[in-house]
């Protein structure tokens, strides 16, 4: 039953977050200089000034403040996100129609990033001091070091301009036909440079990170019963310790998915990726407000309730958790 | 830490037994910090680009904008070291004048990070109970929106200039120090010296900043390293968007300015792109030294 209670708890202070990210967005782009009236008549080419009254009025724009607030509020809890200023389609209906390649792109290098980092971690463990340790220690700096998008250029130069294997960018080749298993492999090709670039930044964090908590673990208790019961090599590590290794790193990476997101706006403006990123870009380069509050929103939502899972999950898989009440 | 423990013996009076065997912390730190080489070249190319950036403008006296030469020459080509990029300017100057921004609006979003990083952190650590409680909401709330995303918003919002540029970098990446701060003042709260210092009537602002503080600050100075690091890769994302100050030279507007020509000149993308990686290299070399100096005994991992 107290079970129960902390989900409910926590459910009721994720939405208590959503809700504030709501009114955050509407109240910090509503301060934005100018008249927005005039950015929606500039895109449909100028208006008359009862054009201005109209567009006001059914915009909501000529009301006090806090109503559109909670007017805004409302509708997004409704699930209405409002309608773009430049596209003039429901910025929801633009959302879930970019949604497919970032979440593509990202899950795919989170993915890519976590099973050669870990794999990386747990060969330089078995040599706390070999070359392939520092080789890890060195690539977990340059790792860090190195800016996204230049990452991204110098690959593009490498296998794009040099060894031409990779095509420059976009989702797939505008001549295929889309849904055909030639357009699957093609946007597997188009995917592999992005998704290199993007999972750069944390294959080496991960990597790292697999290393010290494999390096804990081999000199655990159970590891040495493992070993004094005479199973071999491969067994304890890949079996026994390597389940648990992977632990920090799945955490870190659930963790940093807002940061992931952030990171692919800078890989999907390189690549011309048609995800979210490049929808966020050039919304904010239009002034098109709608659709950035809506995609502030949308990752916020996918951040919560990705985190409320995640701590739901670890209560109901680790007891201590569990039974330590609130926290 | 350790450090503190250290000081005590040496205050001792002159010829004291201790004194021969207790290096005086600061040349403890110097000696650690210079074992560790990688760290000491951190320090060196630092040193030399904070040096470039300082003086090489007076030297040099050129517009970083403006138009000496043919676009798209090669390094070397036309006696320009670093070739130029697609509008004519010598890429080697601008790489110089780059530096001047790169640095003070890093500098300047790491200090205004680490300011209200501190602060919450602290404030949160010491008070406890419904401080705690609200101040970790706030950070919570700026963990779940999307740094990058949010810094564009800012600074597209309020006009593009370096100082909306450094606060909103401040802004978007304070979290993380504040809930440094807040683990090292909750756990050095309960220790002895703190209860002394509150037992002679100390009042709470003085062994915030000046009890706490200074045993909480070596975590907290290494993480300094790394924040200045992260800073300048904010910085750089946001000019190479095109979303910073269009009127100073910078190595990320460099790239962005040049991304075109990528393909026929990859030179121009290739060199601005060194500077960043190896300035945000160094301080995160001298972030590792630092460690080393501090926690001498964590060097064996």
């Amino acid at each position: 039953m107290q079970f129960l209670t902390v989900v409910i708890r926590r459910s009721l202070y994720a939405f208590l977050l959503l809700l504030a990210v709501i009114v955050f967005n509407y109240t910090l782009l509503s301060m934005v200089p100018g008249d927005i009236a005039e950015t929606i008549a500039g895109e449909s080419g100028g208006a008359s000034a009862e054009l201005m009254a109209e567009i006001r009025r059914s915009y909501g724009l000529d009301q006090p403040f806090y109503v559109q607030l909670f007017g805004y509020v409302g509708r997004v809890l409704q699930g209405d996100l409002g309608s773009s200023y430049y596209f003039n389609v429901p910025v929801l209906d633009l959302i879930l129609g970019r949604l497919g390649p970032t979440l593509l792109l990202v899950i795919t290098a989170l993915l890519l990033a976590i099973f050669t980092g870990t794999l990386f971690g747990v060969i330089a463990a078995q040599r706390p001091n070999g070359i392939f340790s520092h080789f890890i220690t060195i690539l977990a700096l340059i790792g860090f070091s190195a800016p996204v998008f230049w990452t991204a250029f110098l690959l593009i130069i490498l296998f794009v301009s040099m060894v031409q294997i990779m095509p420059l960018s976009g989702l797939a080749d505008p001549l295929t036909e889309s849904g055909t298993w030639q357009w699957y492999l093609d946007v597997a090709h188009h995917l592999i440079l992005p998704v290199v670039s993007l999972s750069s930044i944390y294959l080496a964090q991960y990597s790292r990170l697999a290393r010290a908590s494999m390096m804990d673990i081999l000199g655990s208790d159970y590891i040495r019963t493992a070993r004094a019961k005479g199973l071999g090599q491969r067994v304890i590590i890949y079996k026994h310790a390597l389940r648990n290794a992977v632990i920090p790193v799945i955490t870190i990476a659930g963790l940093q998915f807002s940061h992931i997101f952030s990171g692919a706006v800078v890989i999907e403006t390189v690549f011309s990726w048609p995800g979210l990123g490049t929808l966020a870009f050039e919304s904010i380069l239009r002034g098109d407000t709608p659709t950035i509050m809506g995609i502030l929103f949308f990752s916020a939502f996918v951040v919560i309730v990705f985190n409320l899972l995640t701590d739901l999950a670890y209560r109901i898989v680790d007891p201590r958790i569990r039974h330590s009440g609130t926290a | 830490m350790s450090d503190a423990k250290n000081t005590t013996p040496s205050n001792g009076s002159p010829g004291d037994v201790d004194e021969i065997f207790v290096e005086h912390p600061f040349r403890q730190f110097v000696v650690m910090y210079m074992r560790n080489y990688a760290a000491v070249a951190g320090l060196f190319v630092f040193v030399l680009i904070v040096g470039a950036a300082l003086f090489a403008p007076l030297i040099l006296d050129l517009d970083p904008f403006e138009m000496v030469d043919a676009p798209l020459l090669r390094p070397g080509e036309g006696g320009h070291l670093l070739g130029t990029d697609n509008l004519g300017r010598d890429l080697f100057v601008a790489i110089i004048y780059g530096a001047r921004v790169t640095m003070a609006v890093g500098g300047a979003a790491a200090g205004i990070t680490l300011v209200i990083g501190l602060t919450i952190g602290a404030m949160a650590g010491y008070y406890r109970g419904w401080v705690d409680e609200v101040l970790m909401r706030i950070t919570e709330f700026f963990q779940v929106l999307p740094p990058l995303l949010l810094a564009m918003v800012l600074v597209a919002l309020f006009s593009p200039t370096l100082e909306t540029v450094a606060i909103a970098i401040g802004v978007v990446s304070w979290t993380g120090v504040a809930r440094l701060a807040r683990a090292e003042f909750l756990r050095l709260r309960e220790q002895e010296f703190v209860k002394a210092a509150r037992s002679i009537g100390a009042r709470d602002r003085r062994i915030i900043w000046l009890v706490i503080m200074p045993n909480a600050l070596p975590p907290l100075i290494v993480n300094a390293a790394l924040t200045v690091g992260i800073a300048i890769l904010f910085e750089a994302a946001l000019s190479f968007l095109g979303l910073s100050d269009p009127n100073v030279m910078s190595w990320g507007k460099l790239i962005g300015d040049n991304r075109d020509y990528l393909l026929d000149a990859p030179w121009t993308i290739t060199f601005p792109g060194v500077a960043i990686f190896l300035t945000v290299l160094s301080m995160s070399l001298i972030g590792d030294g630092l460690t080393d100096a501090f926690n001498p005994k964590l060097r064996e991992r």
